[in-house]
C-alpha cells in the first residue's frame, strides 16, 4: 500500500529541515578540521579554500612549540579522576535521595542546582586564594577538585533520576533476602544502574574535558589542559588560524572519538530502565 | 508465647496514623491473610513486619526475640512482592540462589536446593533465563521459588496474585495452598481479594483504617462478623445490610428487635424467592443473574429497599418485573448497633 501523500510530503520537509539544521551546526566543526590542515595563508586567503593539498605541518609545529603530549595527559588525568570521584560520592547520594526519601530531598537537590545558577567567575576569587594559600596554584590536584565539585551537582541529578527508573521493591527484595547496604549497592543497585552510571560519566567526562575557565584561571604550563593549549594560540602574536585551529582539533579529538565509540552504550544505557 | 507477636505497633506517615496501635499474635505454622480495602494499612502492616518501615510505636517479636529494630536483612523472613521484584540483571537460577549465596551456603548445597524447589515449581527449563524472558506466572513462580529456597522463619506474601490473570491467579492460589501444606511454614498473606483470603487462610486478619476489625477463621468472619463492616467486607456478592425506617417491614419475621438507628444484615443465601403472596414481604425482581451453579436475584421492595438473594439453581428464574415473595431465615439474620458493631450475631 502507498503511503499517503501528505505523508511523505511531511517527511520530506522534515528530513530537509533536518539536514539543514545538522549542517549548520557540523560546519563550523568541519572548517576547523579543514583548517587544520592547511598552511597559514592558505587559512587566511578570501575566498575561502575549500580544496587544497593538505599539509601535517601545523601539528608538528603546535608540538614542537607546546608540549601536547603533557597537555593530553593533564586533560586526561584531570578529567577522568574527576569523573570517577565525582561517581563515586554522586552515587550514594543519588541512592539515598532515591530511596530514602525525607521532606528535604526535594530542597537538597534544588540547592545543588542552585549552585550552578551562580557564574562561575562569582566563586573565581575565593577558590583562588585558597588555592594559592594551600599551594594548589598550576596543579592537577585542584582542577580535580574543582572539576568534581562543579559537576557533582549534575552528577547527582541524572544519577537520581536515572535511580528513580529502578522500582524499589527489587532493592527491598535484596534486602529480605539478606544483602547488607553495600551488597545491595553492588549486586543490585550498580548493575541496573550502569546504564545511568555510564551516561552521567560519560557526560562529566566531556563536561571536565572541555572545562576552559577553571583551568585558564588555575593552572599554567605544568597542570594546563588542552583547553588552555588551545587559548595559548588564541592572541599573543596575532592570530594564527591555521595552528589555532590545529590545537582545537587536536584537543577534541580524542573526546569525539571517544563518544562516537560510546554511542551505542550510551543509547543502550539511557534505555535500560525501560525494562520491566 | 506466640511465634510472631505483634503489640501496640504503630506507623505514621508524616501527620497520619496510618497502624492504630495493632496488636497480634501469629502462632508457628499458621496461615494469616490480612484482608482489608485499600488504604487500611495491610500492606504497610506487612512492611512494618518485615522490616522495610520503621516502626513508630509498639514492638515486634519473633520466635521471641524483639525484632521492632532490626534490618530486614537479619530478620530471615522472605517476601514475595506483587510485582514480583525480580533482580532483571540476573538469571532464574542467580535469583533463586541469591540469598544463599549471600548467606555464604555452600555452593553444592546451594545448587541442590536451587533445583529441589526449581522441580516442585516446574521451573527447572526456565533456569537460565532472565526474568524478561519468562511469562507473568513463570515470573510469580520464581518469586516465590526464590523465597521457599531459604527456609526462612516466616513467608510474607504482599498481593502476589493481583498482577495475574483470572486463570492464573486461581491456579497460583491452589499451588500456594499446597505448598503450605507441604512445607508448613509461617505465612502471612496479604491481599484485598476476599476468596484468596477465605480459601487460604486457618485465621484472616480483617483491617480498617489502620486498626484490626476482627481476627478469626474464615468462616467466623463469613457467618459471626464482629461489625457490619466486616459483614459487607467478606462474602461476595455483600450481604443484604437494611437500616433505619426500612427495618420495619421485616420486624416480624425476627425474634429479636433491632435497636433503634441500627442495621438488619442478611446474608444473600438467607433469602428465599417464593410465588407472589408466599414469604413475609413482596418484593419486585429488578435483575437477574444466572452465573451457571448460582443465581442471583436483584429485588425492591414495596418501599424501595434493594436486596439481593442467592438460588443454587437456575431453574425456575423469576423474570424481571415479576413480583415474587420473599422468605427471610430469621436465624441467619445479624443485628447490627447504631455503631455497626454486632448485638445479636446470627443463630448458626
Amino acid at each position: 500500500m502507498a503511503p499517503a501523500p501528505a505523508f511523505s510530503t511531511v517527511l520530506l520537509v522534515r528530513t530537509v529541515v533536518a539536514w539543514i539544521v545538522t549542517l549548520l551546526l557540523f560546519f563550523p566543526l568541519g572548517w576547523l578540521v579543514l583548517t587544520a590542515f592547511k598552511t597559514e595563508l592558505q587559512a587566511i586567503s578570501v575566498p575561502p579554500l575549500l580544496f587544497f593539498t593538505p599539509t601535517l605541518d601545523n601539528f608538528v609545529e603546535v608540538e614542537r612549540r607546546s608540549d601536547y603530549l603533557l597537555y593530553a595527559q593533564n586533560s586526561l588525568i584531570t578529567s577522568v579522576v574527576s569523573t570517577l570521584l565525582g561517581l563515586a560520592i554522586a552515587a550514594p547520594a543519588a541512592y539515598s535521595m532515591a530511596f530514602f526519601r525525607s521532606k528535604w530531598t526535594r530542597d537538597v537537590l534544588m540547592w545543588m542546582l542552585s549552585t550552578k545558577m551562580m557564574p562561575a567567575v562569582g566563586a573565581l576569587v575565593p577558590i583562588y586564594v585558597l588555592a594559592q594559600t594551600a599551594g594548589l596554584l598550576d596543579t592537577r590536584l585542584v582542577l580535580i577538585v574543582v572539576f568534581t565539585l562543579s559537576n557533582l551537582p549534575i552528577m547527582v541529578w541524572m544519577l537520581y533520576s536515572s535511580f528513580r527508573e529502578i522500582p524499589h521493591e527489587i532493592l527491598e527484595a535484596a534486602r529480605m533476602d539478606g544483602a547488607t547496604v553495600w551488597q545491595e549497592f553492588r549486586r543490585v543497585l550498580l548493575p541496573l544502574g550502569m546504564g545511568g552510571l555510564f551516561s552521567t560519566g560519560l557526560l562529566c567526562l566531556v563536561l571536565a574535558w572541555n572545562e576552559a575557565f577553571w583551568s585558564l584561571n588555575l593552572s599554567a604550563a605544568k597542570a594546563g589542559t588542552l583547553a588552555a593549549l588551545i587559548a595559548s594560540y588564541s592572541s599573543p602574536e596575532g592570530l594564527f588560524w591555521a595552528k589555532l585551529s590545529c590545537a582545537s582539533f587536536m584537543a577534541i579529538a580524542p573526546i569525539v572519538v571517544f563518544g562516537w565509540f560510546c554511542q551505542r552504550q550510551l543509547v543502550q544505557g539511557l534505555t535500560f530502565g525501560a525494562v520491566k | 508465647m506466640a511465634f510472631i507477636e505483634l503489640k501496640g505497633v504503630e506507623k505514621f506517615f508524616g501527620e497520619q496514623r496510618a497502624i492504630k496501635g495493632i496488636d497480634l499474635n501469629i502462632e508457628k505454622g499458621e496461615f494469616v491473610v490480612f484482608v482489608g480495602p485499600s488504604g487500611c494499612g495491610k500492606s504497610t502492616l506487612l512492611r512494618l513486619i518485615a522490616g522495610l518501615e520503621t516502626v513508630d510505636g509498639g514492638s515486634v517479636h519473633l520466635d521471641g526475640r524483639d525484632i521492632t529494630r532490626l534490618p530486614s536483612s537479619k530478620r530471615d523472613l522472605a517476601m514475595v512482592f506483587q510485582s514480583y521484584a525480580l533482580y532483571p540483571h540476573m538469571s532464574v537460577y542467580d535469583n533463586m540462589s541469591f540469598a544463599l549465596m549471600l548467606a555464604k551456603v555452600n555452593p553444592a548445597v546451594i545448587r541442590e536446593k536451587v533445583e529441589h524447589v526449581a522441580k516442585i515449581l516446574n521451573l527447572e527449563p526456565y533456569l537460565k533465563r532472565t526474568p524478561k524472558e519468562l511469562s507473568g506466572g513463570q515470573r510469580q513462580r520464581v518469586a516465590i521459588g526464590r523465597a521457599i529456597v531459604r527456609s526462612p522463619k516466616v513467608f510474607l506474601f504482599d498481593e502476589p496474585l493481583s498482577n495475574l490473570d483470572a486463570a492464573l491467579r486461581g491456579q497460583t492460589r491452589v499451588e500456594i495452598a499446597k505448598l503450605h501444606r507441604e512445607l508448613g511454614a509461617t505465612t502471612i498473606y496479604v491481599t484485598h481479594d476476599q476468596v484468596e483470603a477465605m480459601t487460604l487462610a486457618h485465621r484472616v486478619v480483617v483491617l480498617r483504617d489502620g486498626r484490626v476489625e476482627q481476627v478469626g477463621t474464615p468462616l467466623e468472619a463469613y457467618y459471626r462478623p464482629n461489625s457490619q463492616f466486616v459483614a459487607q467486607f467478606i462474602g461476595t456478592p455483600q450481604m443484604n445490610m437494611v437500616a433505619g425506617p426500612d427495618v420495619a417491614q421485616f420486624q416480624s419475621a425476627l425474634s429479636v428487635p433491632v435497636p433503634p438507628g441500627g442495621y438488619l444484615g442478611l446474608r444473600p443465601e438467607s433469602l428465599t424467592l417464593s410465588a407472589p403472596g408466599g414469604g413475609q414481604l413482596q418484593a419486585r425482581v429488578e435483575l437477574v443473574e444466572a452465573l451457571g451453579a448460582e443465581t442471583l436475584v436483584y429485588v425492591s421492595t414495596a418501599r424501595g429497599t434493594q436486596l439481593v438473594a442467592r438460588k443454587n439453581s437456575t431453574q425456575n428464574l423469576p423474570h424481571v418485573g415479576d413480583t415474587v415473595g420473599v422468605q427471610i431465615d430469621a436465624t441467619a439474620a445479624h443485628l447490627f448497633d447504631s455503631k455497626g458493631q454486632v448485638v445479636a450475631p446470627s443463630a448458626r
